[in-house]
């Protein structure tokens, strides 16, 4: 039998990986691609080598497996909780880069942005005081 | 653009209803043990709604680079934001999950937030 504070444990350090993964996998991804550069010719022999260059990159391999880590703790969360509470409640992971960009690389955020981390971070909280599980999966495999 | 956006919204929608539908197929997965996540994820790729959720998702996202490559970034990316209320709407209607006035409210500020938040 499965108690509900540990499902509830089980839920936010799912949901927490997929904030981290995501978000490291994103930035990661984007390095390796200005490493690469601009694509400026589109004929195929400069696109090969595009494609050889990106696939060379050691930030981009880093970043696809970030993301195919991400993409397993969604997967996992979704075997129990409800699609409608995961998808806004991985969504704080955009504010905490916004303030951790702001924080941490001293980048400027606008009035703007700020709002819509406020949202943000008060949707999440209303998101939060739900219960993750509403309809019945099939039964626990295992 | 209009369309291209559609095309992103709702294929991405569509896929991850798909690949949450295949998972409540699994069940629920109650240790996060590796040796039984190692066992468990082969069987979710044998749930062909899981290949339907990948494939939707692969669409979603070559839209989205297509439009990316001639569309204003500060007009696409927020308008993508409008995938968590299609989420919770799909998730409501196909999955029949019990989306709370509460849930409903967190939905839109989430909305509303990532789209002022990718305004820059």
């Amino acid at each position: 039998m499965n108690s509900e504070p540990k499902k509830r444990r089980r839920t936010y350090l799912l949901l927490a990986t997929m904030v981290l993964f995501s978000s490291i996998g994103n930035v990661l991804l984007s390095k390796g691609m200005k490493q690469v550069g601009q694509v400026v010719d589109f004929s195929p022999i400069a696109l090969l080598g595009v494609f050889l260059k990106t696939f060379m990159n050691s930030s981009v391999w880093l970043g696809i497996f970030s993301l195919l880590l991400f993409f397993v703790s969604y997967m996992l969360v979704l075997s129990w909780a409800d699609l409608s509470y995961v998808q806004p409640a991985s969504a704080i992971g955009y504010a905490m880069v916004a303030v951790l960009g702001y924080l941490l690389l001293g980048e400027s955020v606008s009035p703007v942005r700020w709002i819509g981390v406020l949202f943000i971070c008060g949707g999440v909280a209303l998101v939060g005081g739900t219960d993750p599980t509403t309809t019945r999966s099939n039964p626990p495999c295992e | 653009m209009t369309l291209f956006i559609a095309i992103v919204v709702l294929s991405g929608t569509a896929g991850d209803l798909a690949v949450s539908h295949a998972m409540k197929q699994i069940g629920e997965i109650e240790t996060l043990r590796p040796s039984v996540i190692w066992r468990v994820l082969p069987q979710a790729f044998r749930i062909v709604w899981m290949w339907i959720g990948l494939a939707l998702m692969a669409l979603a996202f070559f839209s989205l680079l297509t439009l990316l490559s001639w569309a204003d970034v500060s007009i696409v990316v927020p308008a993508t934001a409008l995938s968590y209320v299609t989420a919770a709407i799909g998730a409501k209607y196909l999955l029949h999950e019990k989306v709370a006035p509460l849930r409903w409210a967190g939905v839109f500020l989430v909305c509303a937030g990532v789209a002022l938040l990718s305004l820059s």
